[in-house]
């Protein structure tokens, strides 16, 4: 077990909207060590991004805010810090990735200015250094023909190599952790792959930790060591991969992985959860899943259960009164 | 792109037909005789007979379009009837007039109009933001002619700041020679000339700018606040970029498209001539010099001044559809 990279505590981040304020997260604890895979899944709504933004302080201002709880990232609380600090850690040792390639590079800037910019602004070095250093970081991620795409817009590039562009800019800095939110949702399942692969070769290269946030438990399984289930704000599951997967003890992460559908089953109708992930701050008391729980008793609806140690596996815990 | 620009060259060609076509048309489409409306009904037989020779008014109307048509090839604008000089010679000053006060307005309305666009979308609902856009408004709602007036009230009559009407000082005439007052008085070196023109271009410059700078003003801050919202701004702000940048090399240029095309537009209408400011401010521009000679049935001053007007604004949208592609690496004219 490494050393402890970020530990987010009871973190609650609050949306101001004209239906009042609005508790996207809600009391998130996450631990991630140096060069760990992380993923947290959940359904759309369950404050999955609003996670991400938080530790970026990239919330939409003025709506939203950190209401509370901590982000130690190292030995620094960065809920707290100001945004002259929250710019040295940005792309210098917390970067991110978006869900968008296609619209999340500008597209009236060069590749190459786009990569050397990060680099100009933390590294302090001249222009030439970093257009070198871009090309480097191109051929690193898999870029072809690296020494005229680094001259290109990014209109000239497919989704994928576009996603790369993304990674190059996130990782030239050599950041500590790397934030990828939902990084392959908008791509070809073959480019996924590929994606995937890049960015665990890229893990296992420079030991960059990567917080992975998905919908997609294939995804997960396949990259990360440790998975967080979340659910309408709060955690509602966390532990090993395999621990989650074999064993799952809330009934939201079994109802997820029951959903995934499989080749050898000849089952004509996929599984799914009844209902939708209720909006934020909807659910005052008790159990966030309760109205969708097919477990669900008296309990449930009067009293929030804790996160507690379940399952057999030393820090696989789970928040359900089933299981305390 | 050079393709392109000779390709949008040579499509002028119809349509610059189709406008001396209508042009013609003015002429002809006025009931009854010409030469009775040129020279009113009380004028003698003989000089109505010696202008409708003049004109051409008795050959059929395809031989007077040609002659028309083959004369304005060669440059010929034809001859004022009042001044009896030839228009191409004659307009130029009042043109020039009319482009000093237009760049000055333009420079004025570009400036503040955009800037302010920007700090209102930076500072989103803030009182910046709501004290700019009631500006703005107040600014596209205020009567030209009422800020003119209020301008020479306030600035000429009570604090004789600056003088209110006029290009030049009329003691101390300019040497023109490009008929750019500014640039002519540096080219005598004239330094206290420059000065008194540029303070004649103060008061009818803001007028003038005063409309298009609020529309662009809003213009900018709408499509800012658009770009402010899209992927790749908040990718610009996760690589610990400060905000001044990401607004001004990231966003800027995105949310500058729509307004470059609004700029393009106010600048054509400026130059199309703006009667109200140049009547108020005694501006020798071409707004009135067509409306002089609309009072006075000059007729050929009047068809000539339309087409230039036209082909200004056809030339500044072609310089406008060029300059997208300069901004915008994904329009490509190829």
């Amino acid at each position: 077990m490494g050393q402890t990279l970020l530990e987010i505590a009871n973190l609650q981040t609050h949306f101001k909207t004209d239906r009042g304020v609005i508790p996207a997260v809600d009391g998130v604890d996450l631990t991630i060590r140096k060069g760990e895979i992380v993923g947290i899944v959940g359904e759309s709504g369950c404050g999955k991004s609003v996670t991400s933004l938080s530790i970026m302080q990239l919330l939409p201002k003025p709506v939203g805010s950190i209401a509370g709880g901590s982000i130690r990232f190292k030995d620094e609380d960065i809920a707290k810090a100001g945004e002259s600090r929250m710019r040295r850690i940005r792309g210098e040792e917390i970067s991110m990735i978006f869900q968008e390639p296609m619209t999340s590079l500008n597209p009236l800037l060069t590749i190459g200015d786009q990569i050397a910019e990060t680099l100009r602004i933390h590294r302090k070095i001249s222009k030439k250094d970093a257009k070198a250093h871009a090309v480097a970081m191109l051929k690193k991620v898999g870029i072809p023909r690296a020494e005229q795409i680094v001259n290109e817009y990014p209109h000239r590039l497919s989704g994928g190599m576009r996603q790369r562009v993304m990674i190059a800019i996130a990782l030239c800095c050599e950041p500590e952790l790397l934030i990828a939110d939902e990084p392959t949702t908008a791509l070809d399942v073959t480019i996924q792959a590929q994606i995937l692969d890049l960015m665990k070769k890229l893990n296992e290269e420079t030991g960059t930790a990567i917080l992975m946030i998905t919908h997609d438990l294939g995804v997960v399984a396949e990259m990360c060591q440790r998975v967080v289930v979340m659910y309408a704000g709060k955690v509602v599951e966390e532990g090993t991969v395999e621990e989650v997967f074999r064993n799952p003890q809330h009934p939201y992460t079994k109802g997820l992985i029951r959903s995934i559908p499989r080749m050898e089953d000849d089952v004509r109708r996929l599984y799914s959860i009844k209902g939708s992930v209720p909006l934020p701050g909807t659910i005052k008391q008790g159990c966030r899943f309760a109205p969708r729980c097919e477990f669900a008793m008296d309990r449930c609806a009067a009293e929030l259960p804790e996160l507690v140690q379940s399952g057999e596996e030393a820090g696989h815990r789970s928040r359900c009164w089933l299981n305390g | 792109m050079l393709n392109y620009t000779v390709r949008r060259l040579l499509m002028l060609i119809p349509v610059l037909l189709g406008m001396t076509i209508i042009v013609f048309a003015i002429i002809h489409a006025i009931p009854g005789d010409p030469a009775d409306v040129i020279l009113g009904e009380k004028a003698s037989p003989e000089s109505k007979a010696a202008l409708r020779q003049e004109l051409k008014l008795d050959e059929p109307l395809y031989v007077q379009y040609g002659d028309y048509l083959k004369k304005l090839v060669t440059g010929d604008l034809g001859t004022s009837i009042k001044t009896k000089e030839p228009i191409a010679k004659e307009i130029w000053p009042y043109l020039a007039a009319t482009l000093e006060l237009t760049l000055v307005a333009m420079a004025l309305a570009v400036f503040v109009g955009v800037n302010a666009g920007i700090i209102s979308a930076w500072k989103h609902n803030s009182w910046f933001d709501y004290l700019c856009m009631l500006i703005a408004l107040i600014g596209v709602s205020m009567p030209i002619f009422w800020i003119g007036l209020m301008e020479q009230w306030i600035f000429a009559l009570k604090l004789h700041w600056l003088p209110s009407i006029g290009r030049m000082n009329p003691r101390d005439p300019i040497d023109a020679v490009t008929n750019l007052y500014v640039i002519d008085a540096i080219i005598a070196g004239r330094w206290d000339q420059m000065w008194t023109a540029i303070k004649h271009l103060i008061l009818p410059g803001i007028a003038l700018g005063t409309i298009p700078m609020a529309i662009i003003a809003r213009m900018t801050r709408s499509s800012m606040l658009e770009v402010l919202r899209s992927d790749y701004i908040r990718t610009a702000r996760s690589k610990g970029l400060s905000q001044f940048w990401v607004i001004y090399r990231h966003a800027l240029r995105n949310a500058f498209i729509p307004v470059l095309t609004i700029i393009g537009l106010q600048t054509g209408l400026l130059l199309g001539g703006a009667v109200l400011t140049e009547t108020i401010f005694a501006w020798p521009g071409i707004g009135r010099y067509i409306f002089e000679a609309i009072s006075s049935r000059d007729y050929p001053v009047i068809q000539s001044g339309i087409l230039i007007i036209a082909f200004i604004f056809v030339m500044i949208n072609l310089l406008i559809d060029l300059l997208y592609a300069a901004v915008d690496p994904r329009i490509s004219y190829d």
